[in-house]
C-alpha cells in the first residue's frame, strides 16, 4: 500500500476534485471568522446574492482589533466598533454562532478554536489569519486565507488549493532547564530562516516534541509561517485525547470512542517520504530572543548579534536596516541591553501554561521600575482560570497589569500601542517593523525569558535570575 | 471579485530592493479597520512613504517622481507574514497589476492571483539584471506576456519564462476568480459533504 504522510491523509480525504493543470478544490471543515477579514466577504457575498452554504461550520469572535479595557462598554474608536458591529451584524443575518465581547469564551480566535473543542484532529481548518496554522497542534491542516478565500468558504465550503510540498521536522532529546516550546520554534526559525519552509507544509516530530503539552504544541505550530511555511502539524496522541476529553464540542460517549479510534490511525505511515526533512537536537537548545525584525533573526539570550561577514549586496543592505530600526550594531552581546515594555499575550503564548509559568516565575519578586508589564490573556477562559488560581494576585503583586482579552499588542490594531523607538519583549509572534505600533522595537522570547527581564529591567537570561 | 483581464502588460518599473518586506510593511494593521474594500492604496508602505506627521518621506521609491509603472520589482521573500487580503488590495489600488520577485512568501501569492495581480517569480541573477536596469535608466521597459509566460526587458531583449498553471492562467487572462468556479460546483461539493459527514 502507498506509504502517507500525516498531511496526504488528511488533505487527500478533502479533495473533492482535481482541477487538471491547476489546484485542488477544497473541503474546509472548520471556519473561524473575525472582525478584521471578514466584513469584505461578507459584502462580496451579498453582491453576489449568496448566503453561506453551512453556518454552522463556521464560528466567529471579535478579537483583533478590541480593546483591552471596558470591554462592557461601546467600544471608543469608530472604526473599531463598526468592524465588530458588522461582525455582529453578519454572524445574526447569517446564523453563525458568535462569542461576543464579554461572553463566557470570548478570546483570540485561535486561543478559543481549542478550548471550545472545536478544533480536532484530522480536520481542515481555515481562518483569514495566518496564524491558524496554530491549530496543526491537534494534528489537523490548518492555515490562514486572504478575504477572497473566506468568501468562498462562506458560499461553498470550498477553497481552490495546490497541494503544498511536505517538510519533517523532527526534535529529538530533552530540553534543558529555562527552555521551553517557543524556544524550540525561535530555535528552528533562526536556523532555516523567515523563508526555509516557503512552499512547505511541517510535520514536527520527535521526543522533544511529543513530550510537550498541547498548549506548547500550538506554540510550535502557531510559528510555522514565520518560516515560510503553509503550516505545521503534530500527529495527536494521548495527550491531544486527554486535552479535548469532555471539552464542550468534542464528541461524547459513543462517538468518543469513535472518534478516538480514527484519531489513532492519523499518523505519518513508516517509510513515506517527506520533501525535506530536518533533525535538531533538543539539547542544543536555549533561551531565545529576537535582535532584528523578522522572526528568523534570532540567537541565544547569551549569545552575539550576527557580524556582517559574508553578506552583500541587497541581503546585507536589508541586514543593517533591520538592525539600524532596533537601534543594535553588528556582534553586540544582547544581554544587558535596556528594555521598556514587556507584553505576555497572542495566540502563541496567551494561554494558561503561559500565564502560571510567568506567575511561578515572579512570584514574590517585583518587576523593574523602568518596565511597563502588560498581561493580555488569550481567551476569557484564561482569564477566569487565573483569577482562580491566584495567578492574578501574584502578578498584580509583581507590578503586572492585567488587561482584557484580545490580541491587543501583538498587532497593535487597539490602543495597546508601545511607543516609537521603545523596546518591547513580548511572547507574541513578530517583530516586524511598527507591528507592535509605529516606530517600536520588538523582541521575541519566551514567557520565561519575559519574565526574566520584567524582573531585571533588561535583556536577561532566565537561568541566571532567581 | 472580478478584475481587470491581463494579457500583455508593458510598463516601466518601479524598484523595492528591500528583502522579507513583509505584509504589515505593505500595510500596517491599523489601516485594516475598513468594512469595504476601498481607498487601500493611499497607504500602501504608509510608514515607509510617510513620516508621522503624514509628510512623504524623500527617500522612498514611491515618493520618487523618477520612478513609475505598474510593475513593482521586488526584494526576496515579498509579502511574508500576517496573510492579509488587503496588502494585495492595497497594490491594486495604487495601480500595480504585477509584481516580479526571486521569491514571494505563499498566502501573499495566493492572494495576489485570487484579485488579479499577477506574481511574476524569477531567477535571482534575472532580478539582478532588472534591478540594474532600472537603476541605470528608470524609463526601461518590461514587458510581461501571461499567455507566452515571459517576462522581458525591453532595451536588451533578455527574457525568461516564468511558472503559472493553466486554470490561473485562464483566470487572470478572463477575470475570473476562483469563487465563479466553486460555484458552479456547488452541488458536487454539497453530494461530497453528505457522504463524508
Ligand atoms: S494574537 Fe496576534 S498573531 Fe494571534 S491572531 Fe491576534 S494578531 Fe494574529
Amino acid at each position: 500500500m502507498e506509504k502517507k504522510t500525516l498531511f496526504d491523509k488528511i488533505w487527500d480525504a478533502h479533495v473533492v476534485r482535481s482541477v487538471p493543470g491547476g489546484p485542488d478544490v477544497f473541503f474546509i471543515d472548520k471556519h473561524f471568522i473575525h472582525e478584521v477579514t471578514s466584513p469584505v466577504a461578507f459584502l462580496n457575498l451579498e453582491k453576489r446574492g449568496v448566503g453561506v452554504l453551512y453556518p454552522e461550520r463556521t464560528i466567529a469572535t471579535p478579537d483583533h482589533n478590541v480593546p483591552t479595557v471596558d470591554q462592557d462598554k461601546t467600544i471608543k474608536d469608530k472604526l473599531s466598533r463598526m468592524q465588530v458591529e458588522r461582525l455582529r451584524e453578519n454572524c445574526e443575518k447569517h446564523n453563525i454562532e458568535l462569542h461576543d465581547l464579554g461572553s463566557a469564551h470570548h478570546g483570540i480566535v485561535h486561543v478559543i478554536g481549542p478550548e471550545l473543542g472545536v478544533t480536532q484532529p484530522g480536520m481542515t481548518i481555515v481562518c483569514g489569519d495566518s496564524h491558524t496554522s496554530t491549530h496543526g497542534a491537534f494534528g489537523a491542516i490548518a492555515f490562514g486565507i486572504g478575504t477572497s478565500e473566506v468568501e468562498m468558504v462562506f458560499a461553498t465550503q470550498c477553497i481552490m488549493q495546490t497541494k503544498a510540498k511536505k517538510m519533517r521536522i523532527t526534535v529529538d532529546g530533552e530540553l534543558g532547564n529555562g527552555v521551553t516550546s517557543k524556544d524550540i520554534i525561535l530555535y528552528i526559525i533562526a536556523k532555516i530562516s523567515a523563508a526555509g519552509a516557503t512552499g512547505y507544509f511541517v510535520e514536527y516530530a520527535g521526543s522533544a516534541i511529543t513530550s510537550l503539552s498541547m498548549e506548547a504544541r500550538m506554540t510550535i505550530c502557531n510559528m510555522s509561517i514565520e518560516m515560510g511555511a503553509r503550516g505545521g502539524l503534530i500527529a495527536p496522541d494521548e495527550t491531544t485525547f486527554n486535552y479535548l476529553k469532555g471539552k464542550q464540542y468534542a464528541p461524547k460517549g459513543e462517538d468518543w470512542d469513535k472518534a478516538v479510534a480514527h484519531w489513532k490511525t492519523l499518523k505519518t505511515d513508516d517509510g513515506a517520504v517527506f520533501d525535506k526533512e530536518y533533525h535538531f537536537d533538543g539539547n542544543d537548545i536555549e533561551p531565545m530572543i529576537t535582535y532584528g525584525t523578522n522572526p528568523g533573526m534570532g540567537i541565544k539570550v547569551r549569545g552575539f548579534i550576527p557580524t556582517t561577514e559574508g553578506m552583500e549586496g541587497s541581503n546585507k543592505s536589508s541586514y543593517l536596516k533591520s538592525l539600524d530600526y532596533m537601534g543594535f550594531a553588528p556582534g553586540e552581546a544582547i544581554k544587558g541591553k535596556k528594555v521598556d515594555f514587556v507584553f505576555v499575550g497572542s495566540c502563541t503564548n496567551g494561554r494558561i501554561e503561559d500565564i502560571r509559568s510567568v506567575a511561578a516565575f515572579v512570584k514574590g519578586k517585583h518587576k523593574a521600575d523602568n518596565i511597563t508589564a502588560w498581561i493580555v490573556p488569550g481567551s476569557r477562559e484564561v482569564e477566569k482560570m487565573a483569577h482562580e488560581e491566584g495567578l492574578v494576585k501574584i502578578l498584580e503583586d509583581a507590578g503586572f497589569e492585567l488587561r482584557q482579552p484580545g490580541c491587543s499588542a501583538c498587532l497593535a490594531m487597539n490602543d495597546d500601542k508601545i511607543p516609537s523607538g521603545k523596546y518591547a519583549v513580548s511572547t507574541s509572534n513578530r517583530n516586524f517593523e511598527g507591528r507592535q505600533g509605529p516606530g517600536a522595537r520588538t523582541l521575541l522570547a519566551s514567557p520565561l525569558t519575559v519574565a526574566a527581564v520584567a524582573v531585571t529591567g533588561e535583556i536577561s537570561d532566565p537561568r541566571d535570575v532567581f | 471579485m472580478a478584475y481587470d483581464k491581463f494579457n500583455i502588460l508593458k510598463s516601466t518599473v518601479v524598484p523595492l530592493s528591500s528583502e522579507n518586506v513583509d505584509t504589515d510593511q505593505i500595510i500596517p494593521a491599523r489601516f485594516l479597520k475598513a468594512t469595504e474594500r476601498e481607498g487601500f492604496g493611499d497607504n500602501l508602505f504608509r510608514d515607509w512613504r510617510y513620516d508621522v506627521e503624514g509628510n512623504p518621506k524623500k527617500d522612498f521609491v514611491l515618493n520618487d517622481p523618477t520612478y513609475s509603472g505598474k510593475i513593482l520589482l521586488a526584494g526576496k521573500n515579498f509579502g511574508s507574514g500576517s496573510s492579509r487580503e488587503h496588502a494585495v488590495w492595497a497594490l491594486y489600488d495604487y495601480g500595480f497589476r504585477c509584481v516580479v520577485s526571486s521569491f514571494f512568501a505563499d498566502i501573499f501569492k495566493n492572494n495576489c492571483l485570487n484579485i488579479g495581480v499577477l506574481p511574476v517569480t524569477i531567477s535571482p541573477e534575472f532580478a539582478e539584471v532588472l534591478f540594474k536596469a532600472v537603476e541605470e535608466n528608470p524609463k526601461t521597459e518590461v514587458e510581461i506576456d501571461i499567455d507566452q509566460q515571459t517576462i522581458t526587458l525591453l532595451s536588451t531583449g533578455q527574457q525568461e519564462s516564468f511558472d503559472i498553471n493553466s486554470y490561473k492562467k485562464e483566470n487572470m487572462k478572463n477575470g475570473f476568480d476562483d469563487i465563479d468556479y466553486l460555484l458552479n460546483i456547488k452541488d458536487e461539493i454539497i453530494t461530497f459533504t453528505e457522504q463524508k459527514v
